[in-house]
């Protein structure tokens, strides 16, 4: 990286107001302030971190964020609780169904609304392929940071194979929409299995053929073994949850801990690093691919018949022979339709175990048809918290190949 | 633990502090006075048996549309949980209108410090005590909290410069040692 802007380019009656001798150490080859974004390949996104750069070394870090703010929660007020579920699509958008399925999770457990069992399992199934999408994209991405851009096309060609599975299933390749407040939109296409374990199998190859291509590549392991190390300790005081938690030593995961969706009868395993460096947390995410493939595969097993969507009538419109054949049934598609679904007032904190950690919704409701409160814990919010820290001390190269390893989204960052 | 035990043993960390006890879907929620908030934190942080090591989340909710409220405007939610024991425990503050100000965690968790910022940004919540209570979500121009109900969705703000954060990095860096 070129370290383009000179102390003179800066606005430096506020560096001067700020009383710091900044002046004095350019001449003697000081510190020089860059800016990290918040358009830079590799944020993939809007971020931007402000650092202190004596030399290539990063002596002080400040991270700004909200560039891609755009009101999530106060929109979640002003419109239905079903109404609420495409703006879900946006928070972590590379994984969609994930964010679909927490929101009506929590929503349901509010109304004690019963999802049908086929729903569930297609619930289970379509997250965990959301999960497979979201660590190649992050992994895939960190890599072409690490300027091995062969892993990103061998992850994303993957990774568009899932889409279409996706896309086949809900008519979007990106933002799903695929839940409703109790159960799916549509059930699955003929032949949908067959289809899944076809791309389990090109999912399991691209994995194998990227590790062939890092795991013993110098310039990787140099690049992230030992690199910007977060303690147990740390990880668990700055609030991390899924893989970065874990590959920092503690095995933690909502699907083992307070297990939701069958996860407690699926076998699958859960793996933890050791170091917490950026080596384990992008190397963590392969494995974690491995073991939702089999859980998919299990839960296409067990994928029993019935219908997807609840016939509960508070939440649930009737068949269309009841709505244009008798009165109850218009009476009740009106209600729905016009009135909303009404949850009883409370307050409810729901979590569900998202590819980047736990994806909480608070809800408050006021027994009314909008939300009274929505709040979302993004996972990555937390990690992105944590960055300015990690990455102090070490090189700008550093900093580049650990904000890959963190994934954070900003979608779902700043909601 | 049940709701009655997670009380008592609230109480027990500090005198007159508990208002109230709920159960929320299964997991306890403690109100507590906002005054004791902090002290009552890092008792149970430190606390082997409850070992709130996690601050999962801090989510703030105004009341002022609430049909039949009657308490006080704000209130304050934090989630917590213990990674070593797996327990969950909610507490809560209510704040007033007049005085919505409640001590800083940001000592006792890293990451509250930027939740709190959140807190105070989208729903003006003043925390005392904290580094640099700093909008984080919407620009330093910004007027307002807009997730108080009396903010009209519509209404939008523009931003003229880009925040230098200069003021940031010069705590930074003094921190380090810089002069």
């Amino acid at each position: 990286m070129r370290a383009t802007p000179d102390l003179a380019a800066l606005p430096v009656e506020d560096l001067d107001a700020s009383g710091l001798d900044l002046g004095k150490e350019r001449e003697s080859g000081g510190l020089l302030l860059v800016n990290l974004g918040p358009s830079h390949p590799a944020t993939h996104g809007t971020l931007r971190i402000l650092c202190a750069l004596s030399g290539e070394t990063i002596e002080a870090a400040v991270a700004e964020m909200g560039y891609l703010h755009r009101g999530f929660e106060k929109d979640c007020e002003t419109h239905s609780w079903q109404q609420a579920i495409p703006y879900t699509d946006r928070l972590n958008y590379v994984s969609a169904m994930m964010n679909n399925v927490g929101f009506c999770k929590a929503a349901e457990r509010m109304l004690g609304v019963e999802v049908p069992e086929r729903a569930v399992f297609l619930r289970v199934i379509v997250s965990e392929l959301n999960r497979i999408i979201d660590h190649l994209v992050c992994a895939g991405a960190n890599l072409v940071d690490l300027g091995a851009l062969t892993n990103f096309w061998w992850a994303f060609l993957a990774r568009e194979k899932v889409y279409d599975i996706l896309e086949r299933l809900c008519g979007a390749r990106l933002t799903h929409t695929y839940t409703r407040i109790g159960g799916l939109a549509r059930d699955a296409y003929p032949g949908f299995g067959a289809e899944v374990e076809a791309v389990l199998g090109d999912v399991e190859r691209a994995v194998s053929d990227v590790e062939a291509l890092i795991l013993t590549n110098r310039i990787f392991l140099d690049r992230t073994r030992g690199v910007c190390p977060v303690s147990a300790a740390d990880a668990v005081s700055w609030g991390w949850t899924g893989p970065t938690l874990r590959a920092s030593g503690v095995a933690r995961d909502l699907r083992k801990d307070e297990p939701y969706y069958h996860y407690d009868e699926f076998r699958f395993e859960i793996p933890v690093g050791t170091k917490g460096d950026t080596y384990d947390r992008i190397v963590l995410r392969f494995y974690e691919i491995r073991e939702s493939a089999k859980i998919v595969r299990q839960a296409l097993r067990r994928l029993p018949r019935g219908p997807v969507m609840t016939s509960d009538r508070r939440v649930a419109l009737p068949p269309k022979e009841q709505t244009y054949g008798h009165i109850e049934g218009l009476m009740n598609h009106f209600k729905i339709i016009m009135h909303g679904i009404q949850p009883p007032p409370g307050e409810l904190y729901d979590a569900t175990e998202a590819a980047n950690g736990e994806l909480g919704f608070t809800l408050v409701s006021d027994g009314g048809k909008n939300p009274y409160r929505v709040k979302c814990r993004p996972p990555c919010f937390m990690n992105y918290a944590a960055f300015p820290d990690m990455i102090e001390g070490w090189m700008v190269a550093d900093a580049v190949a650990t904000l890959g390893s963190i994934n954070v989204v900003a979608g779902e960052l700043d909601r | 633990m049940d709701l009655e035990g997670w009380k008592k043993l609230v109480e027990g960390k500090r005198r007159d502090a508990v208002l109230d006890a709920v159960d929320r879907f299964g997991t306890p929620e403690v109100l507590v006075r906002a005054e004791d908030l902090s002290r009552v934190v890092e008792a149970l942080r430190d606390d082997p048996e409850t070992a709130l090591d996690m601050l999962v989340d801090l989510v703030s909710v105004d009341y002022s549309r609430f049909p039949g409220w009657e308490g006080p405007r704000f209130g304050l939610i934090y989630h917590f949980k213990s990674t070593g024991r797996g327990h969950r425990l909610t507490l809560k503050v209510l704040l007033t209108e007049g005085k919505p100000e409640v001590g800083t965690l940001s000592s006792l968790y890293r990451n509250a410090d930027w939740l709190e910022r959140e807190a105070w940004d989208q729903m003006g919540i003043v925390f005392t005590g904290h580094p640099n209570l700093k909008r984080l979500l919407n620009h330093r121009e910004f007027v307002g909290h807009p997730l108080r109900k009396d903010y009209p969705i519509t209404r939008r703000q523009a931003l003229s410069a880009p925040d230098p954060m200069l003021d940031q990095m010069e705590t930074r860096l003094r921190s380090k040692g810089w002069t």
